[in-house]
Parts: C-alpha cells; structure tokens; sequence
C-alpha cells in the first residue's frame, strides 16, 4: 500500500497526542502527578496540537477536504466515520478535565473525576476507531487482523509514556515509576513488533491468483499481459512494492529506533543525576520519534493488496 | 447512505462474461470509456493522454492470464474485469459520507460525485480494485453499469444495455438480472457453472465468470502433427515433384 506523508503522521501524532492525554488525565485522578500548574498546561497543550495538527493532515490527502465535515454521517457502518466522531467527542471530556486540571481543580472533584475517565475511555476509543480503519479492510492481510489495533494502542501509550518523560525533565522532575512503566511498554511493544513480523513473513492472504480469477482448476495462473502499458491508480495505490533489503534494513531502524534505544536510554536516565537524566529522555523521545514513524511508514509499503494478484503477484 | 440496503434487492443486475469466448480485443473497455466519458461519472479524465507517462480513469480494463498446466499443457485466457455491484459491498459500508451506495431498486453500487470527499477508503476495501480515484476531479469514479443508458427511454430497447455490453464483437458479455433465476442470464449461469471472483474475500460478487470449455486435444488426446508432403497416398504431381527432388 502507498504510504501517504499525510496520514503516516497524522496516525502517529494524534496516537501519541492521545497516549499523553490520557496518561495527564490518569495521572491526575490517581494523585500522581506533581502539582506543578506549568507541567501540566504544557502537557495539555502539546497533547491537542499533536491531537489536532494530526487531524488537520489527515485531510489534506482528501481529494475535497472542504466535505470533510459528510466525514461525521455514516458512523453506523464506516471505523472511519467513528474515528471522526469519536475524535470530536474526546475533545469536550477531556477538554473540561484539563480545565478543571489547571484552573478549577478544587470545583466538583468527584464529577470532575468521572469526566475525565470518560475523557480516557473516548481517547482510547479514538486510537481504536483509528486501528480498525484498516484492521477492518479484508483484502489486505498485514491488517487485517488483531495485531493492528493492539499496536496502535500500544505505540499511542508507549509514545504518551515517553512524552511525559520529556515533560516532567523540562521542568525539573522525574519519576522513578514512570520510568519504569516506560520500559514496560517499550519490552512489550518490541516484543508485539517482532511477533507482528513473525506472523506477517509466515502467512498471505487466503486469496491468490486462481481464486481471483477462477481458473484454478485449469492449473496455475500467472499473469500474461497487463490491461495497459502504462501504471494506472491501483498499482501505483495498492501495488506500492519495497524492496526486501530495504524493508531488512527499515525494520532494524524500527527496532532500534522506536524500542531499543529509548529502553537503553531510560535505563541510563534512572543511573544518571537530573540534567543527564533529562538530555537521555529527550533522547529517547527523539529516537522513538525516528523509529516510530518508520514502523509507520513499513506498515503501509509491507501490507500487500489482493488487487495485485491481478496484475502479476503471486500473493497478497 | 452508507449501510446496505435494509431489504437486500431482488433485482441484481449485472453481467455475466465468458472467458471461453472473449478474445481480448478491448473494445469493451474503449466503448465503456466512449460512454463514460459522458456519462453519469463523467468525465473519466486522463492526465497527460499525450505525454510520456499518460494515466486514466477506466471502468472496465482487460487482463490477459497464462494458466499453466503439465498435463493439458498452457492457456491464454483473457479476463475483462470491472465492478461486480456485490450484495456485501465493502467500498459501500467503509464510505465515512454515505457518497458510496447500493441501489435497492437494482442492486447497482454508485458513487455520489457531490458527497464524496476523495479519501479512496472504499478503493483500498474493494478487494477487486474496481475503484479508480480521479485525481483531476478529486473523487472516486467506478463503473454504474451504464445506468443512463440501461433505463434510458430515448434509445431503442435493444440498446438498453451496458457499452461493454453492446460493443462486445463475440458477444462474450451477457447483461441481466441475475437475481432472478429465471432470466436468460442466470440460466446461463446455471448452465455453464458460472462462478464468484475471491469468494473466500465474503462480498458475493453479482457478476459472474463463466469458465473455459475444456480445451480440445487432437482426436486421440495427441496435437495433430506435421506431415510429410509426400506419402504413398499422395497425389500425381506431389509424388512427381518428390522425386524429382530427391533425385
């Protein structure tokens, strides 16, 4: 599948954007986070730009993204849909959380309190709804199936966890538990990758060239003569190949980038005294940073098409 | 909107194509883009038709495939493929505008150009690739099975049938309600054991493809081979001319 600019970074920055949120609002109701006014604005603040510079991208790559609004309808069938509304929700629950975070935070604690799980529950929905958009699309096996949500949730969480590092460092703090949460998400997110890469080299879709063209019982079926001499939308779309050294070589960056490094990284930050400490988080988050929109990028150029069996793959 | 029809349609319309006959001359594709470029989904753009890398809209385009077989030996056959208006259309459900519909009327699946927002979900869940996104026009475009021209009453009845369908040299392509297992078409389908493009991707296609015949091998099951000119049954001038070069 063509991996657009556009929707690669609005899926990791509205992910990561919701992982903060979440972890800010969380973090707040459970009485672990510094009463620090500044910390938290900031942590507000650059959760919803990532939340809505991402949406904003994400319609830059429609053909009439003045129509966008007809996006919200048709929520009864379409994750796309969902995603929409469900973004737009979240904003007024955990919109009232953080005011009330910042601002209000003597004012109906236990109304408040219930407002912000709603808040958490709507941004987790969010990512959800984002993950099924393509979990849900038959033909394309690397998606669809249950590995793809679990990542999105994952790496959403993961990428919150280490922008909190960043932030509670900037403004003189760490947290020990943090930390260490931190290196949890990230062995179990690189456990997840490297389970996803196992399932995805050792299986291919159901269908194949005699299926999609019904001449199986006449033997094997490649193809002979495309329709036309010149590309056309559907391979250039659904038949975006990547080389396999390349795709060696990205994955490796995945691995070091998004999870290898930033784990060594936070495991030196609990060693080191609080300006090492702060230098090897932000490390970490700019690492992770790399690495993540790699995985990105390889989750669209790996996942195959069964619209190419019809113009010479030999699987999808 | 976006959700199947709550009634699944009685009438399916579609087509039916018969890869025994069909000897992969385009003119179905020409003739859809003839019409189209007209018609409700119109215009099928194309970006630099003269230029040295031209694209474009088709509704309807022509595989050839090479089927492979030790035993009968290897087969072209050549595989129009357009829209099969599924009864669980994927592209239709995925469409967050309800841009992409089926008609509970007929069956057929069409695309509102006025809705759509171009953000090509509905080609990535078409497991057929029958969807082409118009970069030009910022939409999707798919083939309607000429619906301006099947129920059009200022044309000849016997026109009223898709452009692929009327142009087909070898009539190759049948048009009809396959919903309706009295119709000439389903007989057809019946009668040569018409089937499903991907059944196993669920979107029970309406169009169906009809096999090749088994291919004939000889009279004995051998090729028949290359003769001599000249045997003992040959004729007078041949059996002269055979030693007169033999000699």
């Amino acid at each position: 599948m063509h991996p657009a600019k556009s929707v690669i970074f609005f899926t990791t920055a509205s992910g990561a954007g919701y992982g903060l949120l979440c972890l800010l609002i969380a973090g707040n109701i459970l009485g672990m986070m510094p009463g620090n006014f500044w910390l938290a604005f900031t942590g507000y603040a650059v959760s919803y730009v990532l939340i809505a510079g991402g949406l904003l991208s994400s319609t830059f790559h429609l053909g009439h993204p003045e129509r966008a609004w007809r996006a919200l309808t048709q929520w009864r069938s379409s994750w796309l849909s969902r995603e929409g509304v469900m973004a737009l929700l979240t904003f007024l629950p955990t919109g009232l959380y953080a005011l009330h975070h910042l601002f209000f935070a003597d004012m109906m604690q236990g109304l408040m309190g219930l407002v912000g799980i709603i808040g958490v529950i709507c941004a987790i929905v969010t990512v959800y709804c984002t993950a099924m958009i393509y979990a849900s699309l038959k033909p394309i096996h690397a998606w669809s199936n249950g590995y793809v949500p679990a990542g999105y949730l994952l790496l959403a969480l993961m990428s919150g966890l280490l922008l909190l590092n960043v932030l509670l460092a900037l403004w003189g703090t760490t947290e020990t538990s943090l930390q260490l949460a931190t290196l949890l998400i990230l062995g179990i997110g690189l456990v997840w990758k490297i389970i996803y890469w196992r399932f995805l080299d050792g299986s291919k879709s159901i269908s194949t060239p005699e299926s999609a063209t019904g001449l199986g019982e006449f033997g094997t079926v490649q193809l002979f003569e495309g329709p036309h001499t010149e590309a056309n939308y559907l391979m250039k779309e659904m038949g975006f190949k990547i080389a396999r050294k390349h795709s060696a070589k990205l994955r490796l960056i995945t691995l070091m980038g998004a999870f290898v490094v930033p784990f060594v990284l936070i495991l030196l930050s609990l060693l080191f005294g609080s300006v090492g400490a702060g230098i090897s988080l932000v490390l970490a988050l700019l690492a992770a940073a790399v690495g993540l929109v790699t995985e990105r990028w390889l989750f669209f150029a790996e996942a195959r098409h069964t619209v190419g069996l019809y113009y010479g793959a030999s699987h999808a | 909107m976006t959700s199947l029809p709550k009634n699944p349609p009685k009438k399916k319309l579609g087509l039916v194509i018969d890869l025994d006959i069909c000897v992969g001359c385009h003119a179905c594709a020409v003739n859809c883009k003839e019409w189209n470029s007209g018609g409700h989904s119109a215009p099928m753009t194309d970006t630099e038709p003269y230029g040295a890398d031209p694209t474009g809209v088709w509704f309807n385009r022509i595989h050839s495939f090479e089927v492979e077989n030790e035993e009968t030996g290897g087969r072209t056959v050549h595989f129009p493929k357009s829209c099969l208006h599924c009864d669980d259309a994927p592209c239709v459900t995925v469409c967050p505008t309800g841009a992409s519909y089926k008609r509970e009327e007929d069956g057929i699946v069409l695309v509102n150009a006025d809705h759509c927002i171009g953000c090509k979900l509905c080609s990535w869940a078409c497991p057929y690739g029958a969807r082409e996104y118009d970069e030009d026009a910022g939409v999707m475009k798919k083939c309607t099975l000429c619906v301006d021209k099947i129920y059009n009453p200022n044309l000849p009845e016997e026109s009223r049938v898709p452009a692929c369908v009327s142009t087909c040299p070898v009539g190759a392509r049948s048009f009809g309600d396959l919903g309706d297992p009295e119709s000439d078409v389903s007989k057809l389908v019946a009668k040569r054991g018409g089937y499903d493009l991907m059944p196993e991707q669920e979107c029970k296609p309406t169009n169906k493809y009809l096999p090749p015949r088994p291919k004939k091998i000889g009279r004995e099951g051998q090729a028949p081979e290359l003769v001599p000119v000249a045997d003992s049954s040959a004729g007078v001038i041949a059996r002269w001319v055979d030693k007169f070069l033999s000699a």
